[in-house]
């Protein structure tokens, strides 16, 4: 079959869905829609429309995005632009069907925005909405409008059009477009990819291979599983455009277990491929072979080290190696081999479907193009956005992210996960590139971004990353096995209470070694969320040390509970609720804690009605209040007395 | 290896039922003998048996030519792996760092004072396992809980009582 028949076969049926006689219903089903409740929604929508006898198009789609407001469902009228509903219950959605489908009231009480020219009154367009109107979506332009199952939805939108047209092209020639397009390694450090393709393509030997690492174990970064399950086929266009311009026969994606929904539609996407003949023997009859194996991770973060990916994949222990020799000499069964992350090799179908120019004139001057961050934290707007390089902090956490929750105060924001640094709110207008975070001690990383508020700890914060890393290292070198563990127990030791003058500096120190002993990134960088937030946060780690006090109030062994005796009204709902029987009262009593039996669970505090508020946190100071219960009656009388 | 020897002697593959023994013959002759297939088929046996049995592995190191060690070796390194029988249910407790700063350290310790069992261990009864895991990036919704394969997001520490009563089925 000749791609333009493809291509037409394609764009009839996504017109189908899209100007089609009968209504489509769209709901996403991502990993994060799915946590919301999305398989009930569905379930809910399937059966209306059985009872109800309404024929419609029920299609799963991926993320669009917007998780706070999941799960979404899109329905599409016939005649009507598509409109997108938010925090969609079994029964809203039961409703909806009955309210717009049959009785054509769209609900825009329900709505969060219409998508498309036409506009539906008392519905706002949902481009235009704060999350999504600053945003510059190339990467995830498919990601909740297509079906991730279904290739001709991905075709009927501009896709395996890049691949089309890199067949036509020399191999130099792919790769001298995706230099002049300026796209760097999305998976963190950066290097330029064209230079990285070319590298492999000039390395002698006919058997070559190129890997997608699919394995994103950062904690706090869902990019990559985000875009794997809302349109795989991006990636995979990526991957044989590349195959194509290095000269490789075989691919491998290696992508983490924790991943099953991402892995079923790459399956899915595989299949669907080979069916096409995009993938496999004589792709699309131009004698270019490609093919392409899945590789299930098994739980090891250092296994998006390439080095390590490959012996993974060989069956052996995920353990790094030296370079050189780098993969573009010795790879895969030694073999001259090319790995680039999901968001590079999506990037590139981009560039092949829409052209280097287009895509650089997005960015800044030394980082070209989009990029892709999972907003996560203490942020209204939790969700996967992309924006341009050189958008500054403000925009993203502010306008994107609608602030802080609660109206608390931004504190800080960690970028680059367990290799990356914590910025505090000074950062704020800083244009986010590779270069600019490098500068401030933080890592692009792959695109995590955790927005912190006043009542987040720093320390706590160094303290987990380091139980990650520590945890995750191979053991293979020495400064990374032992000098994680032992920069892990000063900072249990910090937050426990028992640190000592001098911690700070003895963590430097350590962190420094364990920076230049260590053979990958992993080691390389664990110590940055400790160096980051010594250089930025010194003063709570003088807290910690000096004053033991938590000023975020959230290290348990420096924090007490106390009840005012100005407020305690003496019902006995905390006395009951104590765990630890550690609170003293009765009724129309002044309750008190007993500090020695107190085990700081912060039941009380949960549990005392908000009207009373007599629950006191409190970490440092410790305040003075009666140790026994008095009755209430004689709290004016007392107070008096001390005046 | 690490087993506690009243579950070791147990297991079927000792006693030589021979379902599970077939079952095990099943597994590999789906497989061509690569070394290279040695994650995929540790992944299968464990799907199949829920842990991985040391007769199994020492089948797996002869089937592929290997040493049993590396067999271990591969074993022990990911964290996926499990040597010991787990529990029929597995919970599992996401501590990404969206899920900590959102409050996943308080969820974790209401699963295991429900449960009774700390992180890493499964109930006597072999009824429910608890782990907590890196990250699932739904962090968007963190935190986030999974009681066998099915996800829940916006846990709250009060509502994991009645979360573990509703995923028994």
């Amino acid at each position: 079959m000749l791609f333009a028949d493809i291509q037409k076969h394609a764009v009839a049926e996504w017109d189908k869905l899209r100007h089609g006689s009968i209504p489509g219903i769209l709901v996403g089903a991502g990993t994060c829609g799915r946590a919301a409740g999305a398989e009930a929604v569905l379930a809910a929508v399937r059966k209306e429309l059985k009872q109800r006898n309404i024929d419609a198009i029920v299609i799963e789609v991926g993320c669009i995005g917007l998780c706070y407001a999941e799960p979404l469902m899109d329905i599409i009228k016939p005649g009507r632009p598509r409109i997108c509903y938010k925090k969609v219950t079994p029964e809203i959605a039961a409703q909806l069907i009955e309210d717009y489908l049959v009785k054509d009231n769209p609900r825009p009480d329900l709505a969060l925005g219409t998508i498309g020219r036409n506009v539906v009154d008392g519905i706002p367009k949902l481009f235009e909405l704060p999350m999504l109107k600053s945003q510059v979506r190339i990467v995830l332009h498919n990601c909740g409008f297509i079906d991730p199952t279904n290739i001709d939805y991905y075709i009927a939108n501009g896709g395996y059009r890049g691949l089309v047209r890199t067949l036509d092209m020399k191999p130099e020639d792919v790769i001298e477009e995706i230099k002049r397009s300026g796209l760097r390694g999305r998976g963190g450090a950066g290097f330029p990819t064209g230079q990285k393709w070319e590298f492999c393509r000039k390395s002698p030997g006919r058997e070559k291979y190129i890997i997608c690492n699919a394995d994103e174990g950062d904690p706090g970064a869902f990019m990559n599983r985000s875009l794997l399950e809302g349109d795989p086929h991006s990636v995979l266009e990526g991957m044989i455009i590349g195959a194509y311009a290095i000269g490789a026969q075989e691919g491998y994606i290696y992508c983490r277990a924790e991943y099953p929904l991402a892995l079923e539609r790459l399956r899915i996407a595989l299949k669907q491929a080979e069916e096409y003949k995009l993938l496999g023997d004589n792709v699309l009859d131009s004698g270019f072979s490609f093919h392409v194996k899945i590789k299930e991770g098994a739980g090891a973060f250092v296994c998006g080290e390439e080095t390590a990916l490959m012996a993974s994949i060989e069956g052996k222990r995920g353990m790094p190696r030296s370079r050189p020799p780098f993969p573009a000499q010795s790879g895969l069964w030694g073999k001259p081999t090319n790995i680039n992350n999901v968001e590079t090799w999506a990037s590139a179908a981009v560039i092949m479907q829409k052209g280097a120019d287009w895509y650089a004139s997005y960015g800044t001057e030394h980082s070209k193009g989009t990029k892709t961050f999972s907003l996560a934290g203490k942020v209204v707007r939790t969700g996967l956005i992309e924006v341009p390089f050189g958008a500054t902090m403000r925009q993203i956490i502010c306008e994107i992210g609608g602030g802080i929750l609660e109206g608390k105060r931004f504190k800080a924001v960690q970028t680059g996960g367990p290799s990356g640094g914590c910025l505090p709110a000074d950062f704020v207008d800083v244009p986010i590139d590779y270069d600019s975070l490098t500068s401030a001690g933080s890592i692009m990383g792959s695109g995590g971004m955790i927005v912190m508020d006043e009542d987040t700890c720093v320390v706590d914060i160094a303290r987990f990353f380091l139980s990650f890393t520590q945890l995750e290292s191979c053991g293979k070198c020495i400064p990374c096995r032992w000098g994680t563990k032992q920069m892990l127990d000063i900072l249990e030791d910090i937050t426990n209470g028992k640190g000592r003058s001098g911690d700070i500096e003895l963590l430097q120190e350590l962190a420094q070694s364990v920076k230049d002993g260590s053979l990958c990134g992993l080691g390389q960088t664990a110590p940055n969320p400790v160096l980051t937030s010594i250089r930025y946060f010194r003063e709570e780690y003088e807290a910690h040390i000096e004053e033991k006090r938590c000023p975020a109030l959230v290290c348990n062994a420096l924090v007490s509970y106390y009840i005012d005796p100005e407020k305690c009204q003496g019902c006995m709902i905390c006395l009951r609720s104590c765990p630890a029987g550690a609170i003293k009262g009765g009724k129309r009593m002044v309750h008190v804690i007993d500090q020695g039996k107190c085990t700081k669970c912060g039941t009380c505090l949960n549990v005392c009605p908000p009207r009373f508020g007599a629950i006191v946190k409190t970490s440092g100071e410790q305040p003075a209040v009666p140790t026994e219960p008095t009755p209430i009656g004689n709290r004016g009388k007392t107070r008096g007395g001390q005046q | 290896m690490a087993n506690s020897s009243g579950v070791r002697d147990s297991h079927p593959l000792l006693e030589g039922e021979t379902t599970r023994q077939e079952s095990l013959n099943e597994i590999l002759s789906s497989y061509q003998g690569h070394k290279e297939e040695l994650i995929p088929i540790l992944q299968h046996v464990q799907r199949v048996f829920g842990y991985l049995p040391e007769p199994a592995m020492k089948r797996i190191a002869k089937f592929l030519k290997l040493p049993e060690s590396t067999v271990f070796g591969v074993g022990t390194f990911y964290a996926q792996f499990k040597l010991v029988p787990t529990g029929r249910t597995i919970i599992r407790v996401c501590r990404g760092t969206a899920c900590h700063v959102r409050g996943a350290p308080s969820v974790l310790a209401e699963a295991e004072k429900q449960l009774g069992i700390r992180a890493g261990q499964s109930t006597p009864d072999l009824a429910y396992s608890l782990e907590a895991i890196a990250c699932f990036g739904a962090c968007a919704l963190a935190p986030v809980m999974l009681i066998g394969d099915k996800f829940y997001g916006r846990v709250s520490p009060a509502e994991v009582k009645e979360l573990l009563a509703s995923g028994q089925g």
